[in-house]
């Protein structure tokens, strides 16, 4: 019945002058249908995005560890493993890269949880303020790191307001190799600038579907702001915080061209040292086994926070 | 709690007033703090954003002023045109438009039907495909570039836009995937459902009536996708020598140029995101909103 009527009815096309495109349209048609029928239309949707993670993703991945474990020569061999560890930036790269981490997301998140409650709050035009928050979601990490390269950099802004409100009289250098913590410093401000927008809209979707009710309750039994904000609303957003820590730490073990922008060569990080041993040195193992590492410790914060904060609500 | 409950029992509706006012000058003072905090943090997003227009927009001379002025003196193009017409950098600018449509073309084509799967079919291996696809946010997948090089080049497309375009269709997949899905989820089943009770295939009804109602969502997700591959470096720095797309070009050769090329290039990268931003701007919190569930 349906074959029938049905059949030309949903082609578009009128069969009579179109005759070759009327049979492509019925047989793709019928062998969808017959798909379906079957239950492999499912199968055959995954089919290309399983292909592309194989070949672009666990493939890769797997190859990062095969050549962390080779020496230049394709041979098996922990040459290229020590050649990292016994580089004087490694250790310096890996705390810089921890270091961040610590400074940054703690900052991040008290800043993103304010601007969600602001968003939430539904105050007037609420929806600008969404938006004018989400901006550095836009915003490269590049563009970020010479903005505030801008900022920092010796006749840059900030010390033409400190001079000009009179708190220094001569320029000081920020961005000086001798004073890492200062770039370190800097680095902080231009991350937490440009990546807390992500943490923002996850919270703020997450802040949306508590019910009101709850919120309503709490009010009613003369919960202060305070209160609410710890005892209802953080409990209620764990599976959001969740996602956002994870994202976040994850995208923080990448942070390369902020610091690149930034510190030049005063200060690295694990992502810029693969940078540096594949571009300059001309050692894809040694930039493998970076990789490597920065793959294992993504691993393991994920399933840190998965132990720390765990999405499910029971505890509420 | 004691103390809010003995004013109700009150029964007359004294003790309920004092509460009522003090809860409506508490709620000022908090909508006071509200606007407050949002004007600061405002100021905060958008600042950094002004001061760089102000240095972009000065003459080549200016923007090694010292102390510099927050309202300029003077507008000038002369800097960005300095940065648009320096070598390589209008070859670099096509290419990166290039790399970023060819991986929103891809990973949609790719991540699309996995979507609609997910959100349609009822079938065996549906949630562990889910928790792969979720899973692979636990690793910085530009990092894989690295290892990713080694391959291209014995593929004989490594310095190559392709290969760029390859790593960040990769890069936007599992979003892709995701967000699909949930769009398909919000298009009502039983329209198609109805579709192809009055004769359509169920290709014919996912063409006529589905498609049309995701739309602006997909729309919306691929240029995401766009914005993750214009503003993406690590890969593209690795994966290309000469090929380079613009924020490669610009980070490359960001210890050996002068000032005014690198704010002019901090500038110019950031206008088209802005511009995009600005579109998707309504579809912002359901595209993370719903990727973070």
């Amino acid at each position: 019945m349906r074959s029938t009527t049905g059949g030309r009815s949903s082609c578009p096309l009128p069969s009579a002058p179109f005759p070759l495109s009327s049979v492509i349209c019925r047989l793709t048609a019928e062998l969808t249908l017959k798909a379906h029928k079957l239950g492999w239309a499912p199968y055959l949707l995954l089919l290309p995005s399983l292909a592309f993670l194989a070949i672009f993703f666990a493939a890769p991945m797997i190859q990062a560890f095969g050549l962390a474990f080779q020496n230049g020569d394709g041979e098996w061999s922990t040459v290229s493993i020590r050649t990292m560890l016994d580089d004087a930036a490694f250790w310096r790269s890996l705390r810089t890269t921890l270091l961040l981490i610590v400074l940054v997301i703690p900052i991040q998140f008290t800043l993103a949880m304010t601007m969600a409650l602001v968003v939430n709050a539904k105050l007037k035009g609420s929806g600008l303020w969404l938006y004018i928050f989400a901006i550095p979601l836009g915003i490269s990490e590049l563009s970020a790191g010479i903005i505030w390269f801008a900022i920092f950099t010796e006749r840059g802004w900030l010390n033409s307001f400190l001079e000009g409100l009179g708190i220094v009289d001569r320029p000081i250098i920020f961005l000086n190799y001798q004073e890492p913590l200062l770039i370190l410093l800097a680095i902080v401000l231009a991350e937490a600038w440009r990546a807390t927008s992500i943490i923002m809209i996850i919270l703020v979707a997450g802040l949306q579907s508590i019910p009101k009710d709850y919120l309503e309750a709490a009010d009613m039994l003369g919960a202060t702001t305070w209160q609410k904000i710890w005892r209802v609303i953080l409990p209620l957003l764990r599976p959001s915080i969740q996602v956002a820590l994870i994202l976040r730490t994850i995208l923080a073990f990448q942070v390369f061209a902020t610091v690149i922008a930034l510190a030049g060569r005063g200060l690295t990080t694990l992502s810029a040292e693969s940078y540096r041993w594949y571009g300059d040195l001309q050692n894809s193992n040694v930039a493998a086994a970076y990789a490597s590492l920065i793959l294992l410790l993504s691993v393991i914060s994920t399933l840190f926070f998965l132990w720390l904060v765990p999405a499910n609500q029971d505890r509420v | 709690m004691s103390t809010i409950t003995t004013p109700r029992q009150d029964a007359d509706g004294d003790g309920e007033a004092i509460t009522q006012r003090r809860r409506s000058r508490q709620h000022l003072l908090s909508r006071g703090a509200l606007y407050v905090a949002a004007i600061v943090l405002a100021v905060w997003v958008l600042l950094p954003i002004y001061l760089i227009s102000v240095v972009a927009f000065s003459t080549n001379d200016a923007v090694y002023e010292y102390p510099r002025q927050l309202i300029p003196s003077g507008v000038s193009a002369e800097t960005v045109t300095f940065f648009i017409n320096a070598t390589g950098v209008q070859a670099a600018f096509w290419r990166s438009v290039l790399v970023a449509v060819t991986s929103l073309i891809l990973s949609t084509l790719i991540g699309a039907p996995a979507g609609y799967a997910i959100a349609r079919f009822a079938f065996r291996g549906r949630d562990a495909f889910r928790i792969l696809v979720l899973s692979t946010r636990a690793f910085p997948i530009v990092i894989l570039s690295i290892p990713l090089a080694v391959t291209f080049i014995n593929w004989g497309i490594y310095d190559s836009i392709f290969s760029v375009a390859l790593m960040h269709t990769a890069l936007a997949l599992p979003f892709t995937i995701l967000i699909t899905s949930s769009i398909f989820v919000s298009v009502p089943r039983d329209l198609e459902e109805a579709a192809q009770t009055l004769g359509c295939t169920p290709l014919m009804a996912f063409v006529r009536v589905v498609l049309p109602l995701a739309l602006p969502g997909l729309a919306a997700a691929a240029i995401f996708t766009f914005v993750l591959s214009w503003n993406e470096v690590f890969a593209a720095v690795i994966l290309t020598v000469r090929e380079r797309t613009l924020p490669a070009l610009v980070l490359s050769s960001l210890n050996a140029s002068p000032a005014p090329f690198r704010f002019a290039a901090g500038f110019t990268m950031l206008v088209p995101s802005l511009i995009i931003i600005f579109i998707i701007r309504r579809y912002l919190l359901g595209l993370w909103g719903r990727v973070s569930r």
